[in-house]
């Protein structure tokens, strides 16, 4: 996701020359071929990122378009308040991209895991909130909150992901989309956890269980039709997230279905339940060690589903 | 009027709006009276009233929220809005809150009200109009007490390293915060050499001498490369001398006895001229 997140700031910047590039010192090398082409718009604000966070909101005051970029704690929780106060009380057109979501940053330890950034970027009034799967789909959200007058936070994973999508993949804004069909139980992920749930809906598929996708990469706004006519339709849900349950995309949906009148059925949230993140491995490793393994996701669904049936 | 004449016309507006609505912190807009007056009306600050987005204008940041009394005071005499809006300060209804908030209030360039916010916004704006090759300055006044916060001087490395010399931070060094004196909590000194070692250039001046101010401030609009800091050393409380200094008024409204007293000071005051 981060070369293609760049890919896209490039071309974008090249295209205005106020968007600006901001970093908090992280990403050694990643950003040469951007500060060789476009040095005025690369700025280095040092390992001080509540200063980076406000200063931004000043130069959005005054026509810039600045993309904030370090990893996600750095950036959601460490200058929360600066998010607050100076981008969505002012309402700035600064875009915060944070690097690192859910464990991926796997054997660095929970300092530098993302669990709750999604829940306390989402109470935030006015803040758009993207969370791509794929690389593909990283460019296009990155098209698209640069499209967006107002703050985003763009939560990106790192640069291992697999692509799931094709060149037609698209991206819309408070849109979510079924990326495989079935009629039995609805699986709902956002960010590329989307892989292992698709891997879970061939598991389920072996055991003769029918389990559509929905991809959810704009948490907030969220596509709450897509969800609540999915689950009329299969009567049960699983959301799987790689974030804190308490506050993330499952407490979201649950917000909009009731506020909708659509809750219905069996719905069961899966996501890291009131613990830090335990262990160390690589990616795919520690999630399974942490009961968020390909196995364990297809595990729920079918338990999920008895619960449906009784 | 003279700028001493609107000086004293400030602090009544500041204490008459205090005791209309009950609302704000008095001390530290009495300290900043000549600062607002040198700015605004001293020939520094470049701006138009009738059309407060103007892209030229100078920039002034209240980090210090707090002393929004002080600044709506000096908007109003400044032609942003009319005097009669004043008595509004703080109620239902009014636009004008205990801090500014920036598309709400014309000539506010910055919703501040935590401290440590608004003079790295403030830097932010300063940076924009450098990538832009504009020749705005902007002015920010800040509190001694809010340089305890971190972000102050991750701010003030920033500037320096980018070479901002569009930047001035007005400290109002009146020596005092919330509870006590600053020598008591967490003291700055020695202030001037910390923020020379941070890059930047230092003057002190006496706060509340209006023509030595005025001289600080007006910097050339170009070829400067370090920003400045002004170190404003203030009386907080400054014209009335029950408030003088004392921490209880960093926020307080005063009861009738005392309202008589401080008008009567700030009368004569007046004719001492």
């Amino acid at each position: 996701m981060r070369n293609s997140y760049l890919r896209a700031l490039q071309e974008l910047a090249e295209e205005n020359r106020n968007v600006l590039a901001c970093v908090a010192d992280n990403g050694a090398i990643v950003y040469d071929k951007f500060r060789e082409k476009l040095p005025r718009q690369f700025i280095n604000f040092g390992i001080a990122e509540a200063n980076m966070v406000s200063a931004a909101a000043g130069l959005a005051a005054n026509g810039k378009i600045p993309f904030l970029y370090t990893i996600i704690p750095f950036l959601t929780m460490r200058a929360y308040e600066q998010i607050r106060n100076d981008v969505c009380i002012q309402k700035m057109n600064v875009k915060l991209v944070g690097i690192g979501a859910g464990v991926v940053y796997a054997n660095l330890g929970p300092t530098h895991h993302a669990l709750e950034d999604i829940a306390i970027m989402r109470i935030l009034p006015g803040m758009t909130i993207f969370s791509p799967a794929s690389p593909q789909e990283a460019y296009l959200a990155t098209k698209a909150a640069a499209a967006h007058d107002g703050p985003v936070y763009l939560r990106l994973g790192t640069n291992k992901e697999p692509e799931l999508f094709d060149a037609a993949h698209c991206f819309e804004i408070g849109k979510g989309v079924f990326v495989r069909d079935g009629g039995d139980i609805t699986l709902a992920a956002t960010g590329s956890i989307l892989g292992d749930v698709l891997k879970a809906a061939e598991i389920l598929s072996l055991k003769g269980i029918s389990a559509c996708v929905v991809n959810l990469p704009s948490i907030k706004p969220l596509d709450v039709e897509i969800l609540s006519s999915s689950l009329r339709r299969t009567g049960a849900m699983l959301v799987v997230e790689e974030h804190s349950i308490a506050g993330g995309l499952g407490s979201s949906i649950l917000e909009g279905l009731a506020a909708a009148g659509a809750l219905t059925g069996a719905i069961g949230l899966m996501g890291f339940n009131d613990t830090f993140c335990q262990g160390y491995a690589e990616h795919g490793a520690l999630k399974a060690m942490n009961g968020l393994g390909v196995k364990d996701i297809a595990e729920r669904a079918e338990t999920l589903l008895a619960r449906k049936q009784r | 009027m003279s700028l001493t004449d609107i000086t004293l016309t400030l602090r009544r507006r500041m204490l008459d709006v205090l005791v209309k609505t009950k609302g704000g912190h008095i001390g530290g807009s009495l300290s900043a009276a000549e600062i607002y007056t040198a700015l605004y009306f001293g020939g520094v600050l470049r701006y138009r009233p009738e059309e407060p987005d103007w892209s030229e204008r100078d920039r002034f940041v209240l980090s210090k929220g707090h002393a929004s009394l002080g600044l709506f005071c000096t908007l109003a005499a400044a032609g942003f809005f009319s005097e009669t809006e004043l008595d509004s300060y703080t109620l239902p209804g009014s636009r004008l809150g205990g801090h500014p908030k920036r598309d709400e209030v014309p000539g506010v360039e910055a919703s501040t009200g935590a401290l440590g916010h608004g003079f790295p916004f403030a830097g932010g704006i300063a940076l924009a109009g450098q990538l832009d090759e504009r020749d705005y300055r902007v002015y920010c006044l800040l509190g001694d007490g809010e340089c305890q916060e971190g972000s102050v001087w991750e701010a003030a490395m920033f500037a320096a390293q980018q070479r901002l010399g569009n930047l001035v931070a007005i400290v109002d060094y009146n020596k005092l915060q919330a509870m006590d004196q600053l020598t008591k909590i967490v003291d700055l000194a020695p202030f001037a050499e910390k923020w020379r070692s941070f890059g930047w250039d230092v003057q002190e001046v006496d706060g509340h001498d209006l023509g030595a101010l005025i001289n600080i401030l007006n910097i050339p609009r170009q070829g400067r490369e370090k920003p400045l800091c002004v170190l404003a050393h203030t009386v907080k409380g400054k014209g009335i001398s029950y408030m003088e200094n004392q921490p209880l008024w960093h926020v307080r409204v005063p009861n009738d006895e005392e309202r008589k007293i401080a008008e009567a000071e700030l009368a004569a005051a007046g004719e001492v001229q």
